[in-house]
């Protein structure tokens, strides 16, 4: 009877493998929908995060250590001092539309990119473009009013990506590009479907038949869907409490890396209290990186002492400049005039880092004689009480732009830092073309924000990515948002 | 009998909440609020009853401290909304004409709106917070104790012996104080038990929403919410505060079925003969 049982449940345990090994396609899961998919003019991460390097395609393109490749230029010259750059552009290109791509492609786009209307993200690069001219179709010059040592990684980033003048207008509803995988549907609320372009110009290159990105944002409801088999891929999850769970589960995988995401206490600089260096510095040594990223992040996570990425060759570690020490927390609180009390609110986003570290931040801070009262906010709110119109003592966020050192040079930014020695390093650090210089002067910013104490600095936010064992050339870090699957494939 | 047994279990239930709110005022096992990181996910043991939670607070103290933050919602808001809503059940029945029908429209206004979405409403314009959850339940009850103590108040009002009141002289205010209003008490006790087992339930809906009481004050509906994460982990986390929801919920339920029955003598002969 057993026996039989046995052999009766065979089929039903075979069914599901043998479907497994003619899988071409891969479905990730996402934890937001994109506004539209027009990375040129929409701000959100999630618009790059589907058609990065899947649909568009830059000039060039940023690889996982952050280093630069050639993507639709084949090769490129620099000027001497560095404000000329010579593209050469690949030959046999075309849009999913049909169209062919040439340097008047190029032009087009960065020149829409700088016009008075622009709605791009990174405006900046291209009003930075003093002329874009192409000698023939197949050549771009661009010329550069200021020097900027990283114009060709921002020249592979979601805001540089080239479109057709034909295709432009309607891009964000039904994107055309130049890249392996053509947009099928959208399914609002649901899913965007992407499937191989045959005509794709190194087409036997790209493993996958198709993708599809699907929106689910309770980060519980990914984990379920990828342990019943409904997605293969989680590249983004802040399930770091689940780790564990995914570990013991022998189909999947989880992989730790690491994320161009500062994690910080920001920190209202003209705030009465906040504005004065020994607040800032009793509050950095109140905190506990160690306790903050097992409690929030179950130990996914790297403790950083300024504002700038790890993995970055120019990184300082500066996690020591205030080592956790309580009792010199309150010593340096009476200095200020703090000593019998002081009440901070703490506005906190809706993620699992902000909800879950801000409750251990605010009991640090109590534990020093700060009085922390924690408001939850949305998303929406967040961006405006706390960013747009600064009205907010404490609160924490992820910066997760690439090489962001320089948002503390910016006017009226919502730490209100507005500190003019830093401005100064900034400045030098952006008009060198000399890479040693360079990271001399980055190397003096971070030391100077850590100086200053100008925000509590945590950690850095790990890329946690849950994928099926089967998957393979999934990136591991994240030196930008972006779901690079065109060497991913199945064993 | 049956309906009295409901009344003893629904008050054994409720006595059991409010039992535990009070010695949280005083004493609970460990702070409610304490985080201790590496003592997290712990299962019941003897120090901690119901084991800890995700940040390694204990369960046990977390739920008796919810119980405060419920009882203390519950209390204020149905008072609140019952002070004001029989005040002007009672006028508009006094005082009949517009004023009745300014105050009934304006209750039916509030009524369109179902209790969470109102809440919501409310807490997303003034803000999060616990205060403002209170104010949102206060609001709501309003038009429910307006409407009830309007309708049994104008059935006291046709009685004879309002009439015999009016005839020899005395005032609505009087009729009012010492006729209508203690005619009445038994509806609006029986109303105000029910509205307080809503208010508890609202009152976790919008903490579960993020709304209501905020961290590190405890609340059931954010222990919910937050064991929400770790269901794979630890799925008794979220039992814990769900149980104590049902139980309290159900218990003033059934303490005011009971109550019902109890207090309302008609009733109470049809069910006894």
């Amino acid at each position: 009877m057993r026996n039989w049982l046995a052999v009766a449940a065979l089929p039903l345990l075979l069914l599901p493998a043998a479907a497994e090994a003619g899988k071409s396609t891969v479905t990730l899961a996402m934890a937001l929908e994109p506004p539209g998919l027009d990375p040129t003019t929409g701000a959100a991460a999630a618009i790059a995060q589907i058609t990065l390097y899947n649909v568009y395609e830059g000039l060039t393109r940023v690889n996982q250590d952050a280093t630069v490749s050639p993507m639709l230029a084949e090769s490129w010259t620099v000027s001497d001092d560095g404000k000329t750059y010579t593209f050469k552009l690949k030959q046999g290109v075309t849009f999913h539309d049909g169209t062919d791509f040439d340097a008047g492609d190029v032009k087009f786009t960065y020149e829409r990119n700088a016009a008075e209307d622009s709605k791009n993200k990174r405006k900046k690069y291209f009003t930075n473009m003093a002329s874009i001219t192409a000698p023939d179709a197949h050549t771009v010059v661009v010329a550069l009013k200021e020097p900027r040592p990283t114009f060709l990684f921002n020249m592979g980033e979601s805001t540089s990506v080239i479109v057709n003048e034909e295709a432009a207008a309607t891009n964000a509803t039904k994107p055309v590009g130049t890249g392996p995988f053509k947009f099928v549907k959208w399914t609002k609320g649901d899913k965007v479907v992407l499937a191989r372009d045959p005509g794709y110009r190194d087409v036997g290159a790209i493993k996958l038949e198709g993708l599809t990105f699907r929106f689910i944002n309770d980060q519980a409801a990914q984990i379920a869907a990828v342990m019943a088999g409904d997605i293969d891929l989680i590249p983004y999850s802040r399930a770091a409490e689940s780790i564990d769970v995914i570990k013991a589960n022998e189909r999947l995988q989880v992989t730790i890396g690491t994320t161009e995401g500062e994690t910080i206490l920001s920190t209202n600089n003209k705030h009465p209290a906040l504005s004065k260096l020994k607040v800032r510095q009793a509050i950095a040594h109140a905190i506990d990186r160690a306790e903050i990223i097992e409690g929030a992040m179950f130990g996914a996570g790297t403790p950083i002492g300024s504002h700038f990425a790890p993995h970055n060759p120019d990184y300082v570690d500066l996690t020591g400049r205030y080592p956790h020490d309580p009792a010199k927390a309150k010593a340096l609180l009476a200095e200020a005039g703090h000593g019998s009390g002081l009440e901070l609110s703490l506005k906190l986003p809706p993620t699992g880092y902000a909800r879950d570290g801000g409750q251990i931040v605010a009991q640090q801070l109590e534990r020093v004689g700060i009085k922390v009262k924690i408001a939850n906010v949305e998303w929406p709110i967040w961006l405006k009480e706390v960013y747009k119109q600064k009205n907010y003592d404490l609160s924490i966020v992820s910066h997760v732009e690439p090489m962001d050192i320089g948002i503390y040079a910016r006017k009226n930014y919502y730490f209100q830092y507005d500190n003019a020695d830093f401005n100064a390093i900034m400045a030098k650090a952006d008009a060198t073309t000399d890479p040693a210089t360079r990271s001399k002067h980055l190397k003096q910013a971070q030391h100077k924000l850590a100086e200053d104490a100008v925000n509590g600095y945590l950690f850095q936010l790990a890329k946690i990515t849950v994928k099926d064992k089967g998957l393979q050339g999934v990136w591991r870090n994240s030196p930008m948002f972006v779901n690079d699957m065109r060497s991913v494939s199945w064993k | 009998m049956w309906r009295h047994r409901a009344f003893m279990v629904g008050t054994g239930l409720s006595g059991l909440m409010a039992g535990a709110a009070l010695l949280s005022l005083f004493w609970t096992p460990h702070s409610p609020t304490q985080i201790v990181v590496r003592a997290r996910f712990k299962p019941p043991s003897w120090e901690h009853w119901l084991g800890t939670d995700q940040f390694g607070r204990d369960i046990l103290s977390m739920l008796m401290a919810g119980a405060q933050t419920s009882i203390l919602v519950g209390l204020i808001a149905v008072s609140l909304g019952l002070g004001l809503g029989v005040a002007l059940g009672l006028l508009a029945a006094a005082r009949r004409g517009w004023i009745e029908e300014a105050v009934m429209r304006l209750n039916d206004l509030t009524f369109a709106f179902p209790v969470v979405l109102l809440a919501i409403l409310i807490t997303a314009g003034w803000g999060p917070g616990i205060s403002n959850a209170i104010l949102a339940l206060a609001i709501i009850n309003v038009p429910i104790f307006a409407r009830l103590s309007r309708g049994a108040a104008l059935t006291i009002w046709a009685r004879e012996f309002v009439l015999a009141a009016r005839a020899a002289g005395k005032g609505p205010v009087r009729i009012t104080a010492e006729h209508v209003l203690p005619n009445i008490a038994n509806v609006i006790v029986v109303q105000a038990t029910i509205s307080f087992a809503i208010a508890i339930l609202a009152e976790a809906a919008l903490s579960y929403l993020g709304v209501g009481s905020q961290p590190p004050d405890p609340s059931w509906g954010r222990m919910l919410a937050e064991s929400q994460n770790h269901l794979f982990r630890s799925p008794v986390l979220a039992l814990w505060p769900g149980m104590a929801i049902v139980l309290s919920v159900l218990g003033l339920n059934l303490m005011g079925d009971g109550l019902r029955d109890l207090l309302d003598p008609r009733l109470g002969r049809r069910g006894r003969a």
